[in-house]
């Protein structure tokens, strides 16, 4: 640790680490000095000119935001020529804004409104006409305002060196100077609006939230997205039972502010016109709407005579259903329905990674630890399209702490910019790839390894033997597709002694399927045509009438993520709380569903009551690795599990070839990605699936 | 995209006249050089640009829409500019830009029909001790009166 500088701010002793800039040692000290350019984590621009101070023997003022602190500094921030300078900073920033405050979207929680509002003055002495632009529209998400612009550039650094992108930039000068897309007049990129969420007054916009709401009328719910696996916090703005925008300004969650397409926009699929809104029975080969208690009956009556008659169960989960409502489910399926044949659709292979680490702890690497750990090795997956969280905090990794990055995978990977090794390989040559690696890895302090469905059953042994050859404390990640596919898999949907693996479910002859958020009748992707069903009752719960759920003999209609309260593990291991946010009319969770036809059944007293809070309970007490501090999840944060510390069996042994990511790109997300409006919109979401 | 082999010779000298990995400095000579062989930068010469310095065509984008002197769309033969800042107008610049526009019947920025002359109304040239100055193409005009001016425009119509 270095000797901290000594210096004074305000008259104040303040003490910080050589080479902090004045503007954090000042905030360290609890004072705020105003800027709109300076943004923690990205370059520095000095250019607003906002955050001008008084130094003592420095002629002219200083701007915080570009100057390193220095021993026996003296610096003011309250004086009157400071104040003038603000005063005149912000007159100047008003010269061409259109001051449409009343019908901007970002009136109420715009940054310059408030600079203005305590700095600023009250007339201005500009009186010449303003220069107008009109708007312009870059792509069904962006929407940019030229005259509202202050020329931070927190959108174009944000989108350079956040994304690794570089979508926008600016062109023009003086006056004229306003922001322009990669594309002549629009955008091609991720479409992910990190710009319009960075930007400090209303000039980016963005197409889904803009002219729907005051910012105050707004109810803030923290939910955590239900597309990719990584988990990304995601704050909905609710209004009058509607979600108006999804962002997260307020930093908390392991995503910090990141979010992709997915997280920002599309949880437009809740009101989509196909949403079911009334279970469906099957009467003369038709569904038809009927009530909830005539179908739960009908399910309820029907399970009992098949649990009478000694028939067999096949049950499948979910990848994007809570952790309670998979405990529930299993327990449904072992306790109530008597069956071992319980599975899901298995997008990697967690199961071999925890079992190749059985003996040791703390080998599962976080979310955190891409962005903190000296040297990370990614395997197969495009981060950037499947994982863009991971993506993210491994470029911040690089660009804060010049971390080594290697990509081993098929194709070109955005890794490739910074990485100090890019290696393509064919499937099946990843392992002399590693060899010719290994010297390099090895002169390494320590290192994460993150790898997709390349790497499967013995693969998975081995990649462990290899890390663990390496001689440096090396940890582990092993991608999955959906936002609770860890969760599954830790909840136990996994077949039992004797019990079918999904694909044997689907062409087995059972007395009764019931599907709980899946829809794995689709087919094959690529392949037109959905798979005809075998069992001779089939019930569904999803949101929509899927190929699944379009053979049904009853469907259920079931609520989103973001109309259910319960935790999720991403694919980190991490362990996150849902709010609630809406509800949506006639559809119900999961939870609520299984505890309805277990009442219905008069089974319920085995289960326990179908609470979120009571069910968790549960899996803490009895679930390995799921006794997390609850603080953590309760404020927020992401608690790690720990997984099993030994040999992980499964009924049957592991079949490796039944594991398959869908490889879903920023603007797919399986069956729900088909929902959303907002990510069939894009242009590059019809490029790129 | 190619280029006379005068001009690739001398992008060539540009590129391996910074340090490695900062090939992107060339960026602007590469654009002027480029733009006095095409007549303009085209989005053809953008994306050339980027990809030989190592940028994208927007970083190329915002540099050349920055700078004046490079143009979008092509410059009569003779690009004449008058200097009309605080010096020269002093010295009647403004008188000599209005004289340009009448006798030439095109404005700023503006291209005679026949292609040969364009007009351009610039800042500071640098050259205020002989102000009032004008610029056609790289060569300097010093102390330009309108009857002056008339013996240069026709001097460059008999030349074209």
């Amino acid at each position: 640790m270095p000797d901290l500088v000594k210096l004074t701010i305000d008259g104040k002793a303040v003490q910080a680490a050589p080479g902090t800039l004045v503007i954090d040692a000042a905030k360290m000290a609890g004072i705020e000095i105003p800027a709109f350019c300076y943004y923690e984590g990205l370059t520095l621009q000095a250019a607003c000119r906002m955050c001008l101070v008084e130094v003592e023997k420095m002629p002219k003022m200083m701007t915080a935001c570009t100057l390193p602190v220095a021993e026996g500094m003296v610096v003011r921030t309250e004086t009157p020529q400071v104040a003038q300078a603000r005063k005149y900073t912000l007159e100047f920033l008003l010269t061409n804004h259109p001051l449409d405050c009343p019908v901007c979207d970002k009136g109420g929680e715009c940054e310059l409104q408030d600079m203005v509002f305590r700095y600023g003055a009250g007339e201005s002495r500009y009186t010449e006409e303003k220069v107008h632009t009109p708007e312009k529209q870059f792509s069904p998400v962006v929407f940019f305002d030229a005259p509202r612009c202050i020329l931070c550039f927190r959108c174009v650094r944000i989108c350079n060196e956040g994304m690794g992108v570089g979508a926008l930039g600016v062109i023009y000068r003086g006056v004229l100077s306003e922001i322009a897309p990669n594309h002549g007049d629009h955008l091609e990129c991720d479409e992910c609006g990190a710009c319009i969420d960075i930007c400090p007054v209303g000039a980016l916009t963005s197409g889904i939230y803009r002219y729907q709401t005051r910012p105050w009328e707004m109810q803030h719910v923290g939910a955590i997205c239900t597309h990719c696996g990584d988990g990304c916090k995601t704050t909905l703005g609710v209004r009058n039972n509607r979600i108006i925008r999804g962002n997260n300004r307020d930093h908390s969650g392991i995503n910090g502010e990141f979010l992709c397409i997915k997280g920002r926009y599309a949880f437009d699929f809740y009101d989509h016109p196909e949403r079911l809104q009334a279970p469906l029975v099957r009467k003369n080969g038709k569904l038809e709407e009927v009530s909830w208690s005539e179908a739960l009956d009908t399910v309820a009556n029907r399970f009992n005579q098949i649990r009478a008659d000694g028939g067999t169960f096949g049950v499948i989960g979910s990848n994007h259903t809570t952790n309670e409502e998979n405990f529930y489910l299993r327990k449904f399926a072992r306790e109530v329905l008597a069956t071992p044949h319980i599975d899901h659709h298995r997008t990697g292979d967690v199961t071999a990674l925890v079992d190749a680490l059985s003996g040791k702890t703390g080998r599962m690497a976080t979310v955190a630890d891409l962005y903190n750990r000296k040297a990370v090795l990614v395997l197969g997956a495009d981060l950037a399209r499947e994982h863009p969280l991971l993506s993210f905090q491994i470029r911040a990794n690089y660009r804060h702490h010049q971390a080594h990055v290697y990509a081993v995978t098929p194709g070109p990977v955005r890794e490739d910019k910074y990485a100090v090794a890019s290696v393509r390989v064919a499937s099946g040559g990843y392992f002399a790839a590693l060899e010719d690696l290994r010297a390099r890895l090895k002169a390494e302090p320590e290192l994460v390894i993150v790898f997709d469905d390349s790497f499967k059953g013995p693969d998975v042994h081995r990649l462990v033997e290899f890390g663990e050859s390496l001689g440096i404390p090396v940890r582990y990640i092993c991608l999955v597709d959906y936002s609770n596919s860890r969760g599954a898999l830790d909840m136990g949907l996994v077949p039992g002694e004797g019990g079918m693996r999904l694909d044997e479910m689907l062409a087995a002859d059972l007395s009764a399927l019931w599907v709980v958020g899946a829809n794995p009748f689709k087919g094959t992707p690529g392949v037109p045509g959905s798979v005809a069903r075998k069992a001779r009752f089939l019930v569904v719960q999803d949101l929509f009438l899927t190929e699944t759920a379009e053979q049904a003999d009853v469907v259920l209609p079931a609520a989103s993520a973001y109309e259910k309260s319960g935790t999720v593990t991403n694919t980190t291991g991490e362990v996150q709380r849902l709010k609630r946010a809406i509800n949506t009319m006639g559809a119900k969770p999961d939870l609520e569903i299984m505890g309805f036809i277990a009442r219905q059944m008069g089974a319920a007293g085995a289960l326990g009551p179908w609470v979120p809070e009571t069910v968790f309970a549960e899996i803490r007490r009895t679930v390995h690795g799921y006794d997390i501090p609850l603080p953590e999840i309760d404020t927020g944060g992401a608690a790690p599990t720990t997984p099993v510390n030994g040999r992980v069996t499964e009924a049957g042994g592991p079949r490796p070839d039944l594991i398959r990511s869908d490889h879903n790109g920023l603007f797919a997300s399986g069956t729900l990605g088909r929902y959303s409006k907002v990510l069939n919109s894009v242009l590059e979401g019809r490029l790129d699936r | 995209m190619t280029f006379s082999p005068q001009l690739e010779a001398r992008f060539d000298k540009l590129l391996k006249s910074y340090p490695p990995g900062r090939q992107r400095s060339a960026m602007i000579p590469m654009l002027m050089y480029a733009q006095d062989e095409l007549g303009s930068v085209t989005d053809e010469l953008v994306d050339e640009v980027a990809r030989r310095v190592g940028v994208t065509p927007l970083q190329v984008n915002e540099v050349l829409s920055y700078y004046s002197m490079l143009h979008r769309k092509p410059l009569g033969k003779y690009h004449v500019q008058v200097c009309t800042n605080i010096s020269c107008l002093l010295c009647d610049g403004d008188k000599l830009w209005e004289h340009a526009c009448k006798k030439l019947g095109i404005g700023h920025k503006e291209v005679t029909a026949d292609g040969q002359i364009s007009l351009e109304e610039v800042e500071c040239m640098g050259a205020c001790s002989w102000a009032p100055a004008i610029q056609v193409n790289y060569d300097f005009e010093h102390f330009v009166t309108p009857e002056k001016l008339d013996q240069i425009l026709d001097g460059l119509r008999k030349k074209a």
